[in-house]
């Protein structure tokens, strides 16, 4: 497994902070050469990696404002929901930043040269007296500082009527779609004016509402796919191909709940926060509030693994309802390969699994226990006694302290943690490949105490 | 989040006494606290358990705590949706499973018949009126209606401010018709769902008031039928399950109680500048709106369109003038 290392700690300096600079989204680039982030703010900062593998501010830009909708008196968050990366196609860099109704497509890009030796404006700028200009001259190109500009390229504003969720590119580069609540919309990149409605979950009569669209995602190889998730906890998959308005699902991915279990709070627990299909496109991740489940795309009736969480939280869940902690939106994420998922928790931790060894293992990522190179230890809840000192009572959990959102490099193993106003990165000290420890590489003892059985916290 | 909580439930009680006094007992969920309630006596309909057998007697106070703890998460969850988000628009996500959950917890009352009870002990004579809870009276299903309640109780959706004010032409929508006992819901609920345009308060307060009027009313409340069929874009407003009771027993004169109450130095000058003559009972949720901090949105209005276009034109430039 990883042993987690904190390269780059890009923590606030100061411990208050505003509510502005809490984190709302992470997405690493389709290289990992970029690790973009949005705040609550509408600020979009992106960090580059450097040659020696460190993560450093590369651009920060204001992205979205906070608007008044004046028709229905609210107020228009400016925080940012999601971001994705466009593919790479030139050396400039292209994503979309959305908050809960404008989608924008920002164009990043670098300018280390600078052309000199104009004819009709001099080095500041003003217009030359063309009495003084004599000869021509071409302007050459010179170097200077290096600096990166963002500029928006395209404003998608007026799609939707209720909060956007997700976006998702497709892989086909050319189109993308926003889901809100009630409906996914699918966009040409270069049309900002229009967009198709492939998914309408709005009843005729508002009063049968009972079901809303939590995320939505493309296939990452099939540019017909697309899955999203629902408040009821079933996710669906449907293709494109067959009709114009993916209403009927192709595929419906949902597990029986045991009707001898069945709560008040099973309908709320069960509702999916995140999904994420595989990097082979072969599996679906989907996260709801206690559980992360991994999917075969051709089995619908259930998962093909489930891993728990925080199970200990399921007898609290009425202290959790009523704090409206059991809304929060857990993301999830999958290693380069496959085979590790991971996902936060409450008191700053976060989870990682190991799907073939079925081992798992609790990180903290807070400015307590994060010094540079310092190995992440791992941590463990118990439900009653503390059967070691390290332990962590159930009770003292901070449930203020919640790890939302998090990503993974797409090929190495290294991964971003924001915890409200800071963000981690971690590395993988003893695999930085992104292989398996064997034993000649490993030099060390394994750092992990993970014990298959029983399952640790 | 908690403070809000807090502050809001301060206000609540006055408005809904019953709340108050409800007296959550929480048996033997340790983690269950509900700080605005007042510790009080166990209800009343938990009493007939204790003539039978000790074992039998266990059970039922095991399945007397889980009723009231059910009806604990009952009233939390009505208490979530009614508080709103001054400014910005709610979640829907989260105000939709709030909302499955209350339709949840009333299904399983009704089919257990404890549903029939709560409405006894609520409706009965016995209790005073003015501690009665609104926002339950409108739960409450007299008996001689069906035994299918269609729910809902559920007053304001979150949602906030009254943005248009709308003359309540929601409550248009609700059929007069005496024969139909599920009537309310039909079209009340779906329309607050339409996001934004959710603010349950006044209009509820409203719709609480035509139901109550009985047949008088009939004629106003068909009025602001016609009326929301010329202004399409105050759809959506109310979330309540107002039943329209012709002649129920007691609510008229529990309301007019309750309404008497009512501190008038509440008002808001521009409430009364914008007409709201015709309005003389102000509702709990009216209240509850002009303690909204800048916000005071004057909604009850029995006569629409223009009244209703003056105020929205004056709610507008508040906003402009206030932001």
């Amino acid at each position: 497994m990883l042993s987690p290392v904190l390269c780059s700690d890009l923590a606030a300096l100061e411990p208050e902070y505003t509510e502005a600079d809490v984190i709302s989204t992470v997405e690493f680039n389709q290289s990992g050469e970029f690790l973009a982030t949005g705040d609550r703010g509408g600020r979009v900062v992106i960090f580059q990696r450097e040659p020696q593998g460190e993560y450093n501010v590369y651009s920060t830009f204001q992205s979205h404002e906070p608007e008044f909708d004046y028709l229905k008196s609210l107020e228009i968050e400016e925080k940012i929901n999601k971001i994705r990366w466009l593919p790479l196609h030139n050396p400039a860099h292209f994503l979309l930043a959305t908050n809960d109704k404008t989608i924008k497509l920002w164009k990043v890009s670098e300018r280390d040269k600078r052309a000199e030796g104009y004819n009709l404006r001099d080095e500041e700028g003003r217009l030359k007296d063309l009495s003084t200009v004599t000869t021509l001259q071409v302007p050459v190109l010179r170097p200077m500082d290096l600096l990166v500009e963002a500029s928006p390229r395209r404003v998608f504003a007026n799609g939707h009527a209720y909060h956007i969720n997700s976006i998702s590119v497709n892989s086909d580069c050319e189109t993308y779609l926003s889901a809100d609540d009630l409906r996914i919309n699918l966009w040409h990149l270069n049309i900002t004016d229009r967009s198709f409605n492939i998914v309408d979950l709005k009843p005729e009569n508002m009063e049968d509402l009972s079901e809303v669209i939590t995320v939505a995602e493309f296939h990452p190889h099939h540019c017909h796919l697309l899955a999203f998730s629902s408040s009821t906890g079933t996710t669906r998959l449907c293709d494109m191909r067959a009709r114009a308005l993916c209403d009927q699902h192709a595929k419906l991915f949902e597990e029986a709940v045991d009707p001898s279990r069945r709560s008040f709070f099973s309908e709320i627990v069960s509702s999916v926060s995140d999904v994420k299909f595989s990097h082979s496109g072969r599996y679906l991740l989907t996260r709801d509030y206690l559980t992360v489940k991994v999917w075969d795309l051709n089995m619908e009736n259930k998962p093909v693994e489930t891993y728990q969480v925080h199970d200990y939280l399921r007898t609290k869940l009425c202290s959790l309802y009523e704090s409206d902690c059991i809304f929060d939106k857990f993301e999830c994420a999958w290693n380069g390969t496959d085979s590790v998922i991971m996902t936060g928790a409450y008191n700053n931790y976060f989870r990682m699994f190991d799907r073939a060894s079925l081992r798992d293992v609790t990180l903290e990522a807070s400015r307590e226990v994060c010094k540079r190179r310092a190995v992440l230890q791992p941590r463990r809840v118990c439900v009653g006694k503390k059967r070691k000192e390290t332990d962590v009572s159930v009770d003292s959990l901070d449930f203020r302290k919640k790890i939302l959102h998090t990503a993974w490099h797409p090929k190495e193993n290294i991964i971003a943690i924001a915890a409200s106003n800071n963000l981690y990165i971690f590395q993988d000290r003893l695999t930085p490949n992104g292989h398996h420890n064997t034993p000649e590489i490993q030099s060390a003892p394994p750092k992990w105490q993970t014990q298959p059985n029983p399952p640790t916290y | 989040m908690a403070s809000i909580f807090v502050v809001s439930a301060e206000r609540f009680i006055p408005l809904f006494p019953r709340l108050a006094c409800q007296g959550v007992l929480l048996g033997c969920h340790p983690c269950f606290r509900l700080n605005m309630f007042s510790k009080g006596t166990k209800r009343k309909f938990s009493d007939g358990d204790e003539e039978i057998s000790d074992e039998s007697l266990v059970g039922a106070r095991v399945a007397s705590s889980y009723s009231l703890q059910r009806q604990s998460l009952l009233d939390m969850s009505l208490i979530k949706l009614q508080l709103c988000h001054m400014l910005v628009e709610p979640n829907l996500c989260r105000s939709v499973l709030i909302a499955n959950t209350v339709r949840q917890i009333q299904e399983e009352m009704t089919h257990d018949g404890s549903w029939h009870m709560v409405a006894e002990a609520f409706c009965s004579a016995g209790q005073s009126p003015s501690e009665r809870l609104v926002a339950t009276e409108v739960l409450c299903r007299s008996r001689e209606q069906d035994a299918e309640p269609k729910l809902f109780s559920v007053i304001s959706y979150e949602g906030c401010r009254e943005e248009e004010v709308v003359a309540d032409e929601t409550l248009c929508s609700v059929s007069v018709s005496d024969t139909v006992s599920n009537v309310c819901l039909a079209g009340r609920i779906g329309q607050c769902w339409e996001k934004s345009e959710l603010s349950g308060v006044e209009r509820d307060e409203e719709a609480l008031e035509d139901s109550r009027l009985g047949s008088g009313e009939d004629e106003e409340i068909d009025t602001k039928d016609r009326a929301s069929t010329e202004s399409p874009k105050t759809i959506g407003q109310v979330f309540g399950t107002f039943e329209i009771k012709n002649g129920s027993p007691g609510p008229d004169s529990a309301l007019e109680e309750l309404f008497s109450d009512v501190d008038t130095s509440y008002y808001d000058l521009d409430t009364m500048l914008t007409g709201m003559q015709s309005a003389p009972k102000m509702g709990p949720y009216d209240i509850l709106d002009s303690l909204a901090p800048s916000h005071s949105s004057p909604s009850i209005v029995s006569t629409p369109n223009c009244r209703s276009d003056l105020n929205e034109l004056d709610h507008i430039m508040e906003i402009i003038v206030g932001s």
